[in-house]
């Protein structure tokens, strides 16, 4: 028998290597973006415009990126998320009286799930060329919608899923309907799993680059209206990178580690309101 | 005519017929359980009187099924109607995520209930008849799944008695729950009866005669025996029936 105990050993011995792996890159990440950005990183570079010759190591910071990247990427996510709810609800047994529609309907967002960004910013470039407009703020939250939408929707449906077929069942004999029962007790139920769909979602949609690159444009400035361009965070990295200026690179860098630190930070946000909510959950 | 008679009914599972031609009427006001070996019918025939069976897919149902003289399977059937009227208990307790109080207050509350002092009330008397509001009347805001089993399954009965039903549908309340809590239980059945017609699926034998009225005998998706517990439990008519009573099946 000793060979099953050597066979334990073996799998815990990997288990804990795959994981060190996953929490070590994430730290290496962190050190490398620190290490690089460190000597760009201030406060003037948060809290200012891009002014003169940012690019060549000048003046000014990335206010007009860090604005620009929470406005689409929460827009995008509040767009998707008005889209994404009533979607994953009717993809669960108790609308979708057919099965083969839900599992059409899944199989087709797996796909655009698959689709790369690059695919939708096309589009959206296409749309709005058609439209006479010129690339700007809703553009970008448009096309950033659709590449979030599949992500969510599936998340989504996911955690609703879960969600104990008794515990609904419970409802319909209290003379629930359909609504109250997903209003009150299912979206209740399975809230903090909703949550972590709609973060999957706004993380995609802060740091993807390609389709807000034809769709929103690039400026220097905090947009005015949704028709005015605006900067993201990830087309300021590949700016940066792109320069030949040591300085404009560090500031990449800089400009990545801000970029991580959003997304962390709106994760913890989103965690700490929802706790409270989540009391009452049965398990 | 009673409140809920039963004819014809069949329950197709794909080409597995559950139910067979089931007709039998349900006494008011008296404790009706339906007995049988696993995998017999019981539930199915259960879930029929408040149509959960809707729910349940690839299930078709034929006959009919009278409540209060509507019949419920009809497909122009008010079904937030008969199910207000229709409370019902599971084998494992299923609390909503919210708390104990919302339990109790939610379903009168989506009625149409929105006067804060008669929830208040309402949802105090519902706690005192299932005897629970001494134990929880310090943490009503609390909840709900935080209450062990045996209370929860007291609290989805006050929660069930808060729509004001007059049938309650019992599958197995009591399988998962300890001896004690258990008992508790079947005496809220016997205080219950004069004002409800409770139907009840059990397994256990010992429990049916403890609680009995009227008996419904189930196997392999017949009804093979009904009548008063007392003629059924001492002279049974049917072979099958026999050897059940005496363990020889189920």
């Amino acid at each position: 028998m000793t060979w099953r105990r050597r066979q334990e050993r073996w799998m815990k011995v990997a288990m804990m290597a795959a994981t060190s792996l996953l929490i070590g890159s994430f730290f290496a990440l962190l050190t490398v973006l620190v290490v690089k950005g460190w000597q760009a990183i201030s406060w003037s570079m948060v809290v200012k415009l891009p002014t003169g010759g940012a690019y060549f190591g000048g003046e000014g910071g990335i206010l007009n990126a860090i604005v620009g990247s929470l406005l689409l990427a929460v827009g995008a996510t509040s767009l998707s998320l008005l889209v994404a709810l009533p979607t994953a609800l009717l993809l669960q047994p108790d609308y979708a009286g057919r099965k083969k529609f839900a599992q059409f309907l899944r199989s087709l967002l797996d796909g655009l799930w698959g689709v790369p960004s690059i695919v939708y910013g096309a589009c959206g470039y296409a749309l709005l060329v058609a439209l006479g407009w010129r690339a700007c703020l809703l553009g970008g939250l448009i096309a950033l919608a659709f590449v979030e939408l599949p992500i969510m929707v599936r998340a989504m449906d996911e955690a609703l899923g879960i969600v104990p077929k008794a515990m609904k069942e419970a409802a319909y004999a209290l003379a629930f309907t359909r609504y109250e029962t997903m209003r009150h007790v299912v979206l209740r139920q399975a809230l903090p799993s909703l949550v972590t769909a709609v973060l999957l979602a706004f993380g995609r949609g802060i740091g993807d680059a390609a389709s807000v690159l034809f769709t929103a444009g690039y400026t220097d400035n905090i947009p005015r209206s949704l028709f005015d361009p605006v900067a993201s965070l990830p087309l300021t990295v590949f700016f940066l990178l792109n320069t030949p200026f040591e300085e404009g690179q560090r500031r990449a860098y800089a400009a990545a580690f801000v970029l991580l630190v959003l997304v962390l930070a709106v994760n913890v946000l989103a965690r700490v309101i929802t706790k409270p909510l989540s009391r009452y959950i049965v398990r | 005519m009673p409140r809920i008679v039963v004819r014809n009914l069949s329950v197709y599972y794909g080409s597995h017929q559950a139910l067979r031609d089931v007709s039998v009427e349900i006494p008011d006001g008296q404790i009706t359980v339906v007995l049988g070996p696993s995998g017999c019918g019981k539930t199915t025939f259960l879930r029929c009187l408040n149509r959960l069976i809707d729910l349940t897919e690839g299930a078709k149902v034929t006959g009919e099924v009278f409540l209060d003289g509507e019949n419920i399977l009809a497909k122009d059937a008010d079904l937030l109607r008969l199910r207000q009227k229709v409370g019902m208990l599971t084998q494992k307790p299923q609390v909503f995520p919210m708390s104990i109080y919302e339990n109790v207050a939610f379903g009168a509350w989506l009625k149409g209930l929105r006067d804060k002092k008669a929830l208040d009330e309402l949802v105090r008397q519902c706690l005192q008849r299932v005897h629970l509001l001494e134990e929880v009347r310090d943490r009503l805001f609390a909840p709900a799944f935080q209450l062990s089993v045996g209370q929860q399954q007291r609290l989805c009965l006050a929660r069930a008695l808060a729509v004001e039903p007059e049938v309650l549908l019992c599958d197995e309340p009591t399988s998962a729950l300890d001896p004690l809590s258990a008992q508790k239980v079947e005496e809220l059945f016997r205080e219950l009866k004069e004002r409800y017609t409770i139907v009840l699926v059990t397994h256990s034998l010992r429990q049916a005669k403890r609680l009995a009225d009227y008996v419904l005998f189930f196997y392999m998706g017949e009804l093979v025996e009904h009548g008063p517990a007392q003629q059924v439990f001492s002279e049974p008519k049917e072979e099958q029936t026999k050897a059940f009573l005496t363990g020889v099946i189920g």
